[in-house]
């Protein structure tokens, strides 16, 4: 499903090169659950921005869903974003004058979702994310856990193959940060390859592949092929 | 993303800055009700005034005596008078097919007198035609029948000297004859700074030799057809040329040409005036545009959010572009709504002016407003889409 070859990011800093990302290769399958950790400046932001294709690499390519996606053009790109790739985010990035509704519903009013579908699949998707009965609120009526289940659903509402979660319990107590571990992992259960980076070793463990990052080299990559059924199946 | 969405989208945002929103569109508000009255205003009094001429009669041709050209050097300055126009040229122009009739003048001054009281008028000697010629109307009686001395009253001067008593058939002194009234003219006929009120008329050989001149002031003919003014000026030249001894010695002035000099000068009055009023336009253009500068960079991380659910660039465009024409619109009608209530309101002050915004100053207006509100959204609308989604997720 993701295939990096020789990826590298060089970011020109004060007029010095910086190496974001130095020959990255990495092959993840459909399914797989993945944690990426590592120091802060070690280029795991850089690498799930590549991964998302909000950057795109100096040299190096990514194929997506067997396409390189590095040949594509911006508008191009966005559509993939649009419909196969969710973002989740360590400051959840609601859209504050919106509602949990309306916020959930934003990709489908991007992909011009008709919108009595809309609705009939915002419904769905509050129910399963515990969040009907916020709906109608705005984002700083919700607490922190609500907040994050709400850019969670609103992240898988088109169903990506690819959900990148950055930092998400980041901002959370333990308690909430836990709940929305269970979450993210219910819908890898679901069939969804799950990406989450963070500092947290507890939930960095808990991924059934756990990556490590230092000074933009992938150093570690632990439980390679042996954790997930599904992703022997589908590689 | 769908028009209706993107609109929902521009709406909700500008509904979320209401107070913001509130102040630049306020500001396109007074901008475009400026443009707009001040249109109006331009387009009543150019109207008004070319219903002025209008109201001269129809199709006419004055002929004055004498012609202005420039001779070799002072003096004289101008060129002179070389002949008087006579009541005999005056006939004679009755000869051009042209012609439908015409209307001798001679004006002057002279005392009015009835009983006890007297009043200094207007005198002026003409005819029975004068009546159709100009388009007036009687208040009571005839318009100088053919006698010799009868006389006809404006209104103003047959209340002064008769209260409300019927002059018909009394004698009133004018200078130093006596005239049986046997019209009064019906009150309102003011025109081209004439107060047909004010004044006496007289049968023209009778002022004529009140004021002891043998020379018409001038003559007011009236052509068949509108098609027919150019050939009425053509024989109004060529039978004066011939009485003259070949010297084309009048001025002669078309109605229409009058009219259309005076409606050129006020319609490009009325563009002077719109087009200084579309300078505020144009500050609250560059108001908005400053308002779309300061959004795109507090929203810089709904932008990265935007782009990393999928918006495309021309997405992002759009939205911000729609909340910049959105506000200018919303500025346009009311300004519209503005400008058509004074339009409406200031007439019943100012009875001359014709109320209502003319249709194109409303279309005008309108485009305008549009135009500015696309020529500054832009360039902020383009910003917000240029932006790079991880540094305007990453900054906070």
């Amino acid at each position: 499903m993701i295939e990096l070859q020789k990826v590298c990011r060089v970011f020109t800093v004060g007029g010095q090169a910086v190496h974001a990302l130095r020959d990255v290769d990495l092959r993840v399958g459909r399914g797989e659950y993945l944690s990426l950790m590592g120091p802060s400046g070690s280029g795991k932001s850089t690498l799930l921005n590549v991964l998302g294709l909000l950057d795109r690499p100096t040299s190096g390519t990514y194929r997506f869903l067997g396409d390189d996606v590095t040949a594509l053009d911006d508008d191009a790109q966005a559509k993939v974003r649009r419909l196969r790739i969710g973002f989740v985010f360590q400051t959840f990035h609601l859209v504050p004058r919106l509602t949990t509704a309306q916020n959930v519903a934003l990709p489908l009013v991007l992909a011009e979702v008709p919108p009595a579908e809309r609705q009939a699949r915002v419904e769905a998707q509050l129910r399963a994310f515990g969040l009907l009965e916020r709906s109608h609120h705005r984002p700083d009526e919700l607490s922190g856990g609500q907040r994050q289940r709400t850019a969670i659903a609103r992240a898988t509402i088109t169903r990506p193959e690819l959900l990148l979660a950055d930092e998400p319990t980041g901002n959370l107590d333990r308690a909430t940060g836990a709940d929305v571990v269970r979450v993210l992992e219910n819908l890898h259960d679901e069939g969804i390859t799950l990406l989450v980076v963070t500092h947290d070793q507890e939930l960095g463990a808990r991924a059934h592949r756990r990556l490590r990052m230092d000074d933009g080299r992938l150093v570690a990559d632990v439980g390679h092929g042996l954790g997930d059924r599904r992703a022997t199946e589908a590689t | 993303m769908k028009r209706l969405d993107a609109l929902a989208f521009c709406a909700r945002s500008l509904f979320a800055q209401r107070a913001r929103t509130l102040l630049i569109v306020t500001a396109m508000t007074i901008g475009t009700a400026g443009v707009v009255v001040l249109t109006w205003l331009g387009d009543a009094a150019r109207h008004f005034v070319t219903g002025q001429f209008d109201a001269l009669g129809n199709n006419l041709v004055i002929v004055l005596p004498g012609r202005s050209e420039t001779t070799g050097g002072a003096p004289p300055l101008l060129g002179e008078t070389a002949r008087d126009l006579t009541l005999e040229d005056a006939d004679a122009l009755l000869r051009s097919p042209a012609v439908r009739r015409l209307a001798p003048i001679v004006v002057g001054g002279a005392v009015v007198a009835f009983g006890s009281r007297s009043r200094e008028t207007t005198v002026i000697g003409t005819t029975a035609d004068f009546l159709p010629v100009r388009r007036l109307s009687l208040a009571a009686g005839r318009f100088l029948p053919d006698e010799a001395n009868v006389c006809a009253l404006g209104a103003t001067v047959c209340t002064e000297l008769f209260d409300a008593k019927s002059p018909l058939g009394e004698f009133v002194r004018v200078g130093n004859r006596r005239f049986r009234v046997a019209g009064v003219l019906a009150s309102g006929g003011m025109s081209l700074g004439t107060d047909l009120d004010e004044m006496v008329a007289l049968p023209v050989t009778q002022a004529q030799a009140l004021f002891d001149s043998p020379g018409l002031f001038r003559i007011i003919a009236e052509a068949t057809s509108k098609d027919a003014v150019q050939q009425a000026v053509t024989d109004v030249r060529r039978i004066v040329t011939a009485r003259h001894d070949g010297e084309d010695d009048v001025t002669v002035i078309t109605q229409d040409a009058l009219s259309s000099t005076f409606d050129g000068i006020l319609r490009a009055l009325t563009l002077a005036v719109a087009g200084i009023a579309a300078i505020s336009l144009l500050v609250a253009g560059i108001l908005v545009m400053n308002v779309m500068v300061v959004a795109v960079a507090q929203r810089r991380a709904e932008v990265g959010l935007l782009k990393a659910l999928g918006a495309d660039a021309s997405t992002i465009r759009s939205l911000f572009l729609g909340e910049a024409v959105l506000m200018s619109l919303l500025g346009g009608l009311g300004g519209l709504f503005l400008g058509e209530l004074a339009s409406r309101v200031l007439p019943h002050f100012a009875p001359a002016l014709q109320p209502g915004v003319p249709l194109w100053a409303a279309l005008a207006a309108g485009l305008v407003v549009l135009v500015s509100g696309v020529a500054f959204g832009t360039a902020p609308a383009l910003r917000a889409a240029r932006l790079d989604p991880v540094q305007a997720l990453a900054r906070r």
